[in-house]
């Protein structure tokens, strides 16, 4: 179990220096920080010496080795349009970004396997079938549309939701947090339906082909022909086999929220992470577009490392396997 | 006689499809009694499982039973639904699968499972549970059962599973077992032991067994009567010797004649010319004239005398070994 634990880290951080090295080489098409930075007046001498001053005029490997460098130590260093050091930018737009994701996230995941379950039980039924036509709709909008119908309908037409911002937050020194005001409460429930709604329907759907594969089979039949009751049949027998390979998906799909989270915090123009990278992005802002990209990354494959922990936990015949042709 | 366990009485099961209704299983009746092992055979599709299926009211809808009984130690279960019919199951009719790979829950402790049947029928504490269970796998034969209620299915072999699933048949004490090809999923070696430990267990505590297979060796070994049924109808019903060694119905005969038995010595395995006719196009008549070399004019127009439980052996018009007994 420590030997594959370890192993896989190994592996992880490959794949992140991987990554990086792709985003390091796409940069430079993004466009010439330079031209940003120093405005119309500037001297063919001005730009050679801050493209010199920033590094640039190295080839993009050995720009890509000192990000490195500073990066595992925890330094991403200073943003070309703030002046100040990117780690703390993001630090401070952290937590916006982490409060949305993690509401978005529990109503992905609630809703999503609570529904996944009702329309594989209740698959003739009238309402699982209605839930699964609407489905469709989530999966087929695109998010930003399901954003601006959302405020068109709460904030425009109906005005009982705000269509932008965050509302009030409460500083707590290191954390400011939307939770515990009304106003940020409120601010918090459209971006989140947005943000969380395409992750819902795709683990609704996922839920419900699982189940109903789960439901077929032998041993579901043979519970019921030892007279257990239905209830323990659809949560105890068949909801636990559910789960297994639900929670690869489940998983990614968390992940891929706070990735998502861009658009929606763009529609909303949420103070987040995802907002601050566009903003980069339109200035050529190279080390708040790296270190975003590399944290994405890093939970990406944190994620991936604690879907396949969770494995062990549920199912029983991979810790035998495993501990047994492991080592 | 006392009441039988099983009576299934005039049973027809059928499934509507787009191109009409088919009758996988069409009017048959049989007796089981306890502490009696009533073997069925027939060819694929001939209706054995769905008559099982029937029996402990588990049909897959479409699939429904339009006629007939199904008397459990005298009283009507045909027409129970729902809870009614989810409290005896396991308690007093209880099925084994082909599988038992998967007919186990792999992510529950073979004890979970037991534990959870025997608390769901019976009225005990929770550390009886566990002491019956531990018990009840000490009875099918699995060695140091107090060590491996804590075991997960995977960690048996092939026959050790195919004796928790028993066990957790059996572990509501019910009356009746269906066992649908037991052990057809098993290794020739263990297949003999389980249906020793069938067998066993059915003289033991006096349960009916329903047991279908398809093959005549495990009839021969385990059954006190045996039922042939042809393409859904019962082709003929009696006691086990009387059947594998005088067969009355013709394709009782051919179905002994294609089958390695050691008992008939025979040197030569004849096939049955033909096959069994899909549900969908069942030939006017009886089902089997067209395999069927005594077939006559009647055979072709009429399905031939009905087999009740009560009266007549085999459903025939024309049956073999009817003459007096010395002249084979
Ligand atoms: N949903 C269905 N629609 C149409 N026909 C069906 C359906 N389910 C079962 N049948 C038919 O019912 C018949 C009886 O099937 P059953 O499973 O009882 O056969 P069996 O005797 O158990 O065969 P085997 O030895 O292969 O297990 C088969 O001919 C099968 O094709
Ligand atoms: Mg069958």
């Amino acid at each position: 179990m420590l030997a594959y634990i370890i192993r896989r880290i190994g592996q992880s951080i490959l794949v992140l220096f991987v990554v990086g090295l792709v985003a390091f080489s796409m940069f430079r098409f993004v466009g010439d920080p330079v031209d940003n930075m120093l405005g119309q007046e500037r001297t063919q001498a001005d730009v050679e010496r801050l493209r010199e001053q920033l590094g640039l005029d190295q080839p993009f490997v050995v720009q890509y080795y000192k990000f490195l460098e500073q990066a595992v130590q925890g330094n991403f260093g200073l943003s070309y349009r703030q002046g100040r050091p990117v780690a703390e930018i993001l630090l401070e737009r952290a937590p916006a970004t982490l409060e949305l994701a993690f509401v978005s996230g529990l109503l992905a995941l609630a809703g999503g396997i609570g529904l996944g379950i009702y329309t594989a039980i209740r698959r003739r039924g009238i309402s699982a079938n209605a839930i699964m036509t609407l489905s469709l709709v989530g999966v087929s909008l695109p998010t930003f549309l399901i954003g601006i119908l959302l405020i068109y309908l709460f904030s425009v037409e109906l005005g009982w939701l705000p269509s932008f911002g965050r509302g009030e937050v409460v500083d707590l020194g290191w954390w400011t947090t939307g939770f515990l005001t009304v106003s940020g409460l409120k601010a918090l429930i459209l971006p989140a339906i947005t943000l969380g709604l395409y992750q819902m329907t795709l683990i609704m759907r996922l839920v419900r082909t699982e189940m109903l594969e789960v439901l077929r089979m032998d041993y579901i039949r043979f519970a019921r022909a030892r007279g257990i009751r239905e209830k323990s049949v659809n949560f105890r027998h068949a909801l636990k086999n559910t789960l297994v390979p639900v929670i690869t998906i489940t998983g990614l799909q968390l992940g891929s929220i706070i990735a998502f989270a861009i658009i929606t915090e763009t529609v909303f123009q949420w103070p987040g992470v995802g907002l601050l990278f566009i903003n980069a992005i339109q200035f050529v802002d190279i080390p708040v577009m790296a270190a975003y990209l590399m944290l994405i990354s890093v939970m990406f494959v944190g994620i991936n490392l604690i879907v396949d922990m969770l494995y062990f936990a549920i199912d029983p015949r991979l810790r035998v396997d495993r501990t047994a042709g492991g080592h | 006689m006392s009441t039988p366990v099983l009576s299934v009485r005039d049973l027809v099961v059928e499934i509507p499809t787009r191109h009409g209704i088919l009758r996988p299983v069409d009017h048959v009746s049989y007796d089981i009694h306890a502490g009696e092992i009533l073997g069925v055979v027939g060819e694929s599709g001939a209706g054995k499982s769905m008559t099982g299926n029937a029996v402990i009211g588990l049909l897959d809808p479409p699939a429904r039973i339009t006629v007939g009984q199904i008397l459990l130690s005298g009283e009507p279960v045909h027409a129970l639904k729902g809870e009614k019919l989810r409290r005896l199951r396991g308690k007093r009719m209880a099925m084994i699968f082909q599988d038992p790979l998967t007919s186990l829950n792999p992510l529950l402790t073979v004890g979970e499972q037991l534990e959870e049947t025997i608390l769901e029928h019976m009225n005990v504490s929770q550390a009886e549970a566990r002491r019956r269970a531990v018990a009840q796998l000490e009875e099918v034969g699995i060695p140091a059962a107090e060590a491996r209620i804590g075991s997960y299915p995977h960690e048996f072999s092939g026959g050790m599973r195919q004796r928790v699933v028993i066990a957790l048949a059996l572990c509501a004490e019910p009356e009746l077992v269906i066992a649908d090809e037991p052990t057809t999923a098993l290794d020739v070696s263990v297949q003999a032991q389980i249906i020793a430990l069938l067998k066993r267990l059915c003289r033991e505590r006096g349960v009916a067994v329903m047991l279908v297979t398809h093959d005549m060796g495990v009839i021969a070994e385990a059954a006190d009567r045996v039922a042939v049924m042809y393409a859904g109808r019962l082709a003929e019903l009696g006691p086990v010797r009387e059947v594998l060694t005088r067969a009355h119905h013709p394709y009782t005969a051919g179905l002994m004649a294609s089958t390695p038995l050691a008992s008939q010595g025979r040197k030569r395995l004849v096939q049955i010319p033909g096959a069994m006719p899909r549900l969908g196009n069942l030939p006017q008549g009886c089902a089997f004239h067209p395999r069927c070399d005594r077939a006559q004019d009647v055979c072709r127009r009429d399905p031939g005398p009905t087999l009740d439980a009560y009266r007549g052996r085999a459903a025939c018009w024309f049956p073999l070994n009817t003459e007096e007994k010395a002249a084979t």
